[in-house]
Parts: C-alpha cells; sequence; structure tokens
C-alpha cells in the first residue's frame, strides 16, 4: 500500500489552509477539506489532478456524535490514472448549506437532488434543485437519523418481531 | 387550430418502453423533443434507510432487490464492502463460483436489455430468442440458491453453499452453446436495414460529455471512453482473467449495442477460464466471528447451533472506517460506500447505482431527437428504475 498519493500531496500545496484531515482508510484516501472551498478544491482536482469523474455524492448524518452533524462525501474516480480519491465537508445543521459541485461536474446535479432530497441539505447556485425520489410536498427529510424509519406519525420500530 | 404551438405530454409511468416505472414529462414541438424532465422515484423503498437498523447479514437480501435483472452483481458489490471493512480473504473456489456467477448475471442483465430493446424498436423475434436463453441462467440460479431472481447466495467471507454436482455440467454446455446464440441475434439484428436505421445516428454523446455526467459502464464505452473497472481497478480477483475490452467510436445506440454484444462474448470466455480454475475446496472462509457454521454442525451439536443462534440474532460487530467498493455491474459501476461505527450493524450505507446516473443523460441525449427515438434512448441506456428508486 503506497504511503502517498499522487493528488493528495498536490491538494495539500495547494490548499493548506483549508485541508482538516487527511487519512487513508483500508487503502481508500480521504482528504476532509472545509465546506467553503469545497468547489475550488474539486475544480483543482478535475484540471490538475485529471479526477475527470465524479462518482458518487453523498452525505451522512452524525446526529450527536461530531460538532458538525452532516459531512458530504464526493467520490471522485480518475479515468486515465485508473484511481480514486474521496472528498469530504463537515456541514453544520445551523447553516446547511454548501456550493454546488455542478459547476464542476455535471453528475452532481441529480446526486446533489438526491442529498437535497433525503437530508435537506441545500446546494448554492444548484441550477434545478426539487426533491427528486420523494414527493414534492413531502414533509421531512428520511434519511436523517432523527427520522423515524416508519416515517412521522407511526408506532416506532421495535425490530423484526418474527 | 393555433400553429407553432409547444406541447407537453406525458410518457408513462405506465408506458411499456419505460422499463419500469419512470415518467417523462416530454415538451415537444411538432415530433422533435425540446425538452424532457424524467421523473423518478415511484419505487422508492428506502433500501438505505432500512439498512441502518439490520445487521450486516440482514441487509443482504435487501440488495439483490435493487437491479432485480442482475441480482448477483448487486450481492457482490455490498459484500465485497462488507469483506473490506471486516478484512478478511476469500477461498479460491468461492472466488471462482462468484466470477461465474456475476459473469452469467451480466448476460442475464444484457439478455435482457438486448430483447426489450429490440421489442421497443420493433424486433420481437429477438425478444423471445434472448428470453429462451435467460432461462437457462435462471435454472443456474434455481440450481445453486433456490431462488431464480432473488439469489441472496453470496456472504460476507464466500459464499452460503458449494454448488450442487450439475452446476460444472449446466454452465459448461450453457457456455459452449452461447457464441452460436449470439450470432442469431446479431444475424437477425446487425444488418438489419431497419434496426440500423434506427440506431446509427440515434442519442450521440460525446465521450467528455459522457465523463461529465458520469455515465459508466458499457454506455461510457460506445462513447469511446476505454474504462472497465474489472480490468482498471480490479476487484473479486479479476486481475488474474485476461478478457477484452469492446470500445465504440461512433457513441451512437449501435455502437453501445455493438459493445453490450462483444461484452457477452468476453463474459463466456471469462467463466470458461473461471470453470478451470474450479478446484475442490472449501467456499467459506475460517473467521467463524462472521461465517455461519456448517448446517451439519448446526442440526448435531450444540455448539455448533449457538454459534448459528449468536451470528443470526445479534450479527458480527464490524471494525470502526468507512470503505467505498465499486464494482462492473452490467449496467455501469455499482457502488457501496459502508460506514461501520464499530457495532452489527452499518451506520450509512450507501448504493451508487449505476441506472441512476446514467439516466440523467437522457436530457442531454433526447434533446433534439424525434419522439419515436426517444424509445430507442431509454432501451439504450438499459436503465433499471428498481435500483434507480432504491
Amino acid at each position: 500500500m503506497a504511503d502517498t498519493n499522487r493528488a493528495v500531496e498536490k491538494l495539500q500545496g495547494k490548499f493548506e489552509a483549508s485541508i482538516l484531515e487527511v487519512k487513508q482508510d483500508r487503502g481508500d484516501w480521504i482528504v476532509t477539506v472545509k465546506k467553503e472551498d469545497i468547489v475550488a478544491v474539486l475544480s483543482f482536482l478535475k484540471q490538475e489532478c485529471k479526477f475527470d469523474m465524479l462518482t458518487d455524492v453523498t452525505a451522512i448524518d452524525y446526529l450527536g456524535k461530531a460538532a458538525d452533524r452532516f459531512m458530504m462525501v464526493y467520490q471522485l474516480t480518475s479515468v486515465p490514472f485508473k484511481d480514486r480519491l474521496r472528498i469530504k465537508a463537515p456541514v453544520a445543521e445551523g447553516n446547511c448549506l454548501i456550493g454546488s459541485a455542478t459547476q464542476v461536474y455535471g453528475s452532481a446535479g441529480w446526486l446533489e437532488r438526491e442529498v437535497f432530497d433525503l437530508f435537506g441539505i441545500r446546494f448554492d447556485k444548484h441550477p434545478d434543485l426539487r426533491r427528486i425520489l420523494m414527493t414534492p410536498d413531502w414533509e421531512g427529510y428520511p434519511l436523517r437519523k432523527d427520522y423515524p424509519l416508519q416515517g412521522p406519525g407511526r408506532e416506532p420500530y421495535k425490530g423484526r418481531l418474527s | 387550430m393555433a400553429n407553432n404551438e409547444i406541447m407537453t405530454i406525458n410518457m408513462g409511468p405506465q408506458h411499456p418502453s419505460t422499463h419500469g416505472v419512470l415518467r417523462l414529462v416530454i415538451e415537444l414541438d411538432g415530433e422533435n423533443i425540446l425538452k424532457i424532465d424524467p421523473e423518478i422515484g415511484f419505487l422508492h423503498r428506502g433500501v438505505e434507510k432500512l439498512s441502518e437498523h439490520r445487521t450486516y447479514h440482514q441487509t443482504l437480501p435487501l440488495t439483490d432487490r435493487l437491479d432485480y435483472l442482475a441480482p448477483m452483481s448487486n450481492n457482490l458489490g455490498y459484500i465485497l464492502a462488507v469483506e473490506k471493512l471486516l478484512g478478511i480473504d476469500v477461498p479460491e473456489r468461492a472466488q471462482a463460483i462468484r466470477i461465474i456467477m456475476t459473469e452469467l448475471t451480466r448476460l442475464q442483465s444484457h439478455l435482457v436489455w438486448l430483447a426489450c430493446h429490440a421489442l421497443d424498436i420493433g424486433a420481437m423475434t429477438v425478444f423471445i430468442y434472448a428470453f429462451r436463453e435467460r432461462e437457462t441462467i435462471m435454472e443456474t440460479y434455481e440450481l445453486i440458491s433456490g431462488a431464480r431472481m432473488t439469489s441472496n447466495f453470496f456472504r460476507a467471507g464466500g459464499l452460503s453453499q458449494d454448488v450442487p454436482a450439475e452446476f460444472e455440467k449446466k454452465v459448461r454446455d450453457f457456455i459452449a452453446e452461447m457464441p452460436g446464440f449470439l450470432d442469431t441475434y446479431e444475424g437477425l439484428l446487425t444488418g438489419n436495414p431497419i434496426w440500423r436505421k434506427r440506431t446509427i445516428g440515434n442519442g450521440v454523446i460525446s465521450a467528455e460529455d459522457a465523463t461529465d455526467i458520469g455515465i459508466t459502464g458499457p454506455a461510457l464505452r460506445g462513447s469511446g471512453v476505454d474504462f472497465d473497472l474489472r480490468r482498471d481497478i480490479p476487484y473479486a480477483g479479476y486481475e488474474n482473467y485476461t478478457f477484452e475490452v469492446p470500445v465504440g467510436t461512433e457513441c451512437d445506440t449501435f455502437d453501445r449495442y455493438k459493445c453490450r454484444l462483444i461484452e457477452m462474448r468476453e463474459s463466456c470466455k471469462i467463466v470458461t477460464q473461471a470453470m478451470e480454475r474450479l478446484k475442490p475446496g472449501p467456499v467459506l472462509a475460517d473467521s467463524p466471528q462472521v461465517c455461519y457454521p456448517a448446517k451439519d454442525s448446526v442440526y448435531n451439536s450444540i455448539e455448533g447451533l449457538i454459534h448459528h443462534f449468536k451470528i443470526a440474532s445479534e450479527g458480527y460487530p464490524v471494525p470502526e472506517g468507512e470503505v467505498y467498493m465499486g464494482i462492473e455491474a452490467p449496467k455501469g459501476e455499482l457502488g457501496y460506500y459502508l460506514v461501520s461505527d464499530g457495532s452489527s450493524k452499518p451506520y450509512r450505507m450507501r448504493v451508487r447505482p449505476p441506472s441512476f446516473v446514467n439516466l440523467q443523460a437522457i436530457e442531454k441525449m433526447a434533446k433534439g431527437a424525434m419522439l419515436a427515438d426517444l424509445v430507442a434512448i431509454i432501451g439504450t441506456l438499459d436503465i433499471v428504475l428498481g435500483e434507480i428508486d432504491r
């Protein structure tokens, strides 16, 4: 397993002030950055490090486990270099807004709509931020940890009875 | 009647050529598509939410219900992610059977794609033939797992059980016949003037646009991007197999059709190579914390029964961490992103479905096309709504 990563070094040189954490977990490289710089970091990685595909955008809800409730997760893939990189950015519940990656990658359009739909994180400068899986009049954000599994207003899930 | 009016029409969710429950709101100028707005979510079952309340083992059967045309690929992606978290290795025999089954799954998924795609465009014969071959694969599924579609056959550490003795002959016979069947399909379609007119120059998307939108799988390779996860970021032992990756040049529906057909021939080759690696041996890793005991020991010893009961009721704790595992599913890159907090249930499971991202391209591909060509574009993207809506 390599101790260094071609993109992480470049990223550390360019965005030293905004990198919060660099780690390697089971071979995957993970860089956590401040959410203010997310668009700049992604476009740097696309232009300078040839991460030409944004494979996935998702979020994690760390309710009661971390200072900032949400963590945005971006999976990048480089077709020419055949490697991957994961970028993460914490988002606080009070100010649930982050720059939209649609300015850099076309694939972010629907992926960010899904994060908005299920987590309630808003994306600045997203061209079409609507719900995508749930109906437009749905209330609440289903993938948040405080959203009951059975839906609001029903008995809480008690595990399988059989 | 007023002239020059733009008409908005609705297609789906019950339209047969939307391959499930996809709804499209289309703005038309005569026959030409000006704008297209796909509406999805009719099949949303909340698989990601459900998984947070189930153990890793109980989450497995949810995964084959995502892309129900390629259940084993979905099982494999999930199981590989769990194994990556746990850090356990899989015995060779189990690996070979996994590769055989996922490649048969690729054939099965592509057969359904070919059948429906051709039917949508008007070639009914191919549909009947392709479904005949698919039946053999479903029988193989039934033979080894007991189920024709929701196989639930792989386990963290290997397989749920070894394959029966008839398995080898069944697969060998099928793989020997399959190239001949593929010739039949090609004979019916490739040179067919109607097929060529409907597919050549239809749904063109450039390599840059396809990469930007995040299209993966045969749809990306049809646009000339040489990228296949099995070869480029190998998993599950694919680095030990040799196969060609077909790439298109014209970026249209016809090239994507050709790529998929060559891919099916390559899948047959991979299965043949895997059959040679199929040596007797264990099919489950020797890690009792994770793997269920053999049925014999469950029924005949108290230790085995307790062991079984413990895993079934509590599950197994998975070390803290996060992994992303992307595999080359028949429709493109299927990714599982798992976050573990050290308990026996996933803290977060994210499924990155290939069809969801690929379908995004429809807005670009269908713009300016004729309404009748839209059916071919939906077909060539090879979507399945089960995994789009999750």
